[in-house]
């Protein structure tokens, strides 16, 4: 689900009428807002049936896809801006997708949740047991989320990777996350957000 | 016929022939003086002519998608499931045409017709058709029944190759395109099945070099034949494992039992060849598959679909059925990407079905919400306006 902050942050890294493709669109909010807003225009790739049909009643341009597969079926620098929220850590290999994101789009734009963030930590720490937290409730064995990352892992990813990164911000709903945040991204955030290009 | 018509059925509904008196130029080359077009209307057209859609058919479909001829009629139109009342294609909101294309055998103008220069049945002489000459009178049809532009247009199969040409001949008389279980092109594997098919009826001795009307016979162990061939390519291999496994419908494998046995599918065939061949007209079945094996979206754009792609001005919708191999997810997935490249609005969706391409014909709770949710984003453009 998109956070409202998290959606106003991205916003401000997408250009009026650009051409977006948003990876895991989900009912299509993004789009649809960002048309609003922004008077962009694209597609969203989902594979959920449910979602898809959510992004048909709203009249979002929704292509069922498995992300996994890659983006084979897009040129290179055909779009603007390739965004993808809260579904890295979900792809079977976030490295390939991302590759193709930057590939596919100018610019990127990543959301992920931090991993590294002082909740998921000390839960493991006192209770020696995966973090279950109110952002992942999944248990590890069914969790859709199989590839958690921190911020200085995804950060390592790019330096090898040798992604650019235009912008980075972080976000954190509760005290005192929301005030550390900035001093200790990896400590404090919940979400990360970054812009990327090549 | 059920006892009562149900509450979302279109009901009782008359077919109408429209008689076109304007020479039709086909792609051919060759002219029809004349021609007839067999057409069943549901819903009514609004006063600014807003609402209405055209649902082209499929190889063996025509003018009666919905509703019940009489009471004592034993089955619905062949889209009964989602054109009616409160259906997907909502009656009550919508005017819905459904014409028989020309070419066909239940009424439009075709090969079982009187040809007026001989006063024969045209038979084997009737001019081969395209999609693209269906798009032509479908248009004609259009101005007659004072539809300047189409809602939308839907077709499954070959019914979506009619929209998908619409789309390209005449961007600005359309605001929707659904494209179901439908390709582009064919494939050779495509091509040979439907060779396979001909050949049965023409290998027929009763086909009599197409001239069986005349003769006064009908060639209907080949048309049996070919119907049974397009049949098991519109199911799959998992359907037919659970509706027929390799269950028996006579005899026994036990030993000293000699008496002819019969697999339960063999006698299902059968059954599906002999009631098609005892309704459709064999040259109609020649002209109808070899319409979908010269079709070719973009032939004439250089095959380039992204090419011929950018001359439509509608939005898409396209569907497919996981388990269609006939009409595949791939092949639909070539349709949305050239679409994505020509920066059309496009959904697509490919439904989770085991029922292969004859899905499109039925019922599936995640394809009735996936085309309500198209149609009513349509009925809310129209009552917005």
């Amino acid at each position: 689900m998109m956070i409202r902050t998290d959606l106003n942050i991205i916003q401000q890294w997408i250009h009026p009428t650009s051409r977006i493709l948003d990876l895991g669109c989900g009912d299509g909010e993004l789009l649809q807002t960002l048309a609003k807003t922004k008077g962009v225009w694209g597609y969203g790739l989902e594979i959920d049936a449910d979602k898809i049909t959510s992004c048909v009643a709203r009249g979002v341009n929704v292509i069922e896809a498995d992300l996994d597969e890659g983006l084979s079926q897009f040129s290179d620098n055909s779009f603007d801006t390739v965004v993808m929220t809260q579904a890295l850590q979900a792809m079977r290999y976030p490295h390939l997708v991302l590759g193709e994101m930057l590939r596919v789009g100018k610019q990127c734009v990543v959301t992920f949740p931090n991993f590294g963030n002082w909740r998921a930590r000390s839960y493991l720490l006192s209770r020696g047991r995966m973090p279950v937290t109110r952002q992942l409730s999944f248990q590890w064995y069914d969790t859709p989320n199989i590839h958690f990352c921190t911020v200085k892992d995804f950060e390592a990813l790019c330096t090898e990777k040798r992604i650019r990164i235009l912008h980075r911000e972080f976000v954190a709903e509760r005290l005192p996350d929301r005030y550390m945040k900035g001093i200790w991204p990896n400590m404090f955030s919940d979400t990360a957000i970054y812009h990327l290009s090549k | 016929m059920p006892d009562v018509i149900p509450e979302n059925s279109v009901g009782i509904v008359t077919p109408q022939a429209i008689h076109f008196d304007e020479p039709l130029v086909l792609a051919c080359g060759r002219t029809l003086d004349n021609y007839t077009l067999m057409v069943e209307t549901y819903g009514a057209l609004n006063a600014d002519g807003s609402n209405a859609i055209l649902i082209c058919h499929a190889l063996s479909g025509h003018h009666h998608a919905a509703g019940y001829h009489s009471m004592a009629d034993q089955r619905a139109g062949w889209w009964d499931n989602h054109i009616g009342p409160g259906k997907p294609f909502d009656t009550n909101r919508f005017f819905i045409v459904c014409p028989n294309n020309i070419g066909g055998c239940h009424g439009s103008t075709g090969p079982i017709s009187i040809n007026p220069d001989t006063d024969q049945p045209w038979g084997p002489d009737f001019p081969p058709l395209r999609v693209r000459d269906w798009v032509e009178s479908q248009a004609r049809l259009a101005d007659k029944l004072g539809i300047r532009q189409w809602a939308a247009i839907v077709g499954g199969s070959l019914g979506g190759m009619q929209v998908m040409r619409w789309a390209l001949e005449y961007p600005d008389r359309l605001r929707h395109a659904v494209v179901i279980a439908s390709a582009m092109k064919l494939s050779a594997q495509n091509i040979a099945f439907n060779e396979i098919a001909r050949n049965a009826i023409r290998s027929d001795p009763e086909f009599c070099n197409g001239r069986y009307l005349e003769q006064q016979t009908q060639p209907r162990n080949g048309l049996g034949l070919a119907r049974m061939i397009g049949h098991v390519t519109y199911l799959s291999d998992e359907l037919m494992g659970n509706k027929f496994g390799r269950e028996l419908r006579s005899g026994s494998f036990q030993r000293g039992q000699d008496a002819p046995i019969e697999f339960q599918v063999e006698s299902y065939l059968r059954h599906q060849g002999d009631a098609f061949s005892g309704a459709f007209d064999a040259n109609t079945y020649l002209l109808m598959t070899k319409a979908l094996d010269y079709f070719d979206l973009a032939r004439e754009y250089d095959h380039n679909p992204v090419e011929a792609f950018r001359h439509a001005s509608c939005d898409f919708l396209v569907v497919s059925f996981s388990s269609d191999w006939r009409f595949s997810p791939e092949r639909a997935a070539e349709i949305v990407e050239a679409l994505i490249a020509a920066d059309k609005n496009v959904a697509y969706t490919a439904i989770e079905s085991n029922l292969g391409h004859d899905a499109f014909l039925l019922p599936n709770q995640r394809y009735e919400q996936v085309l309500t949710a198209y149609i009513n984003r349509i009925a809310a453009e129209i009552s917005s306006k």
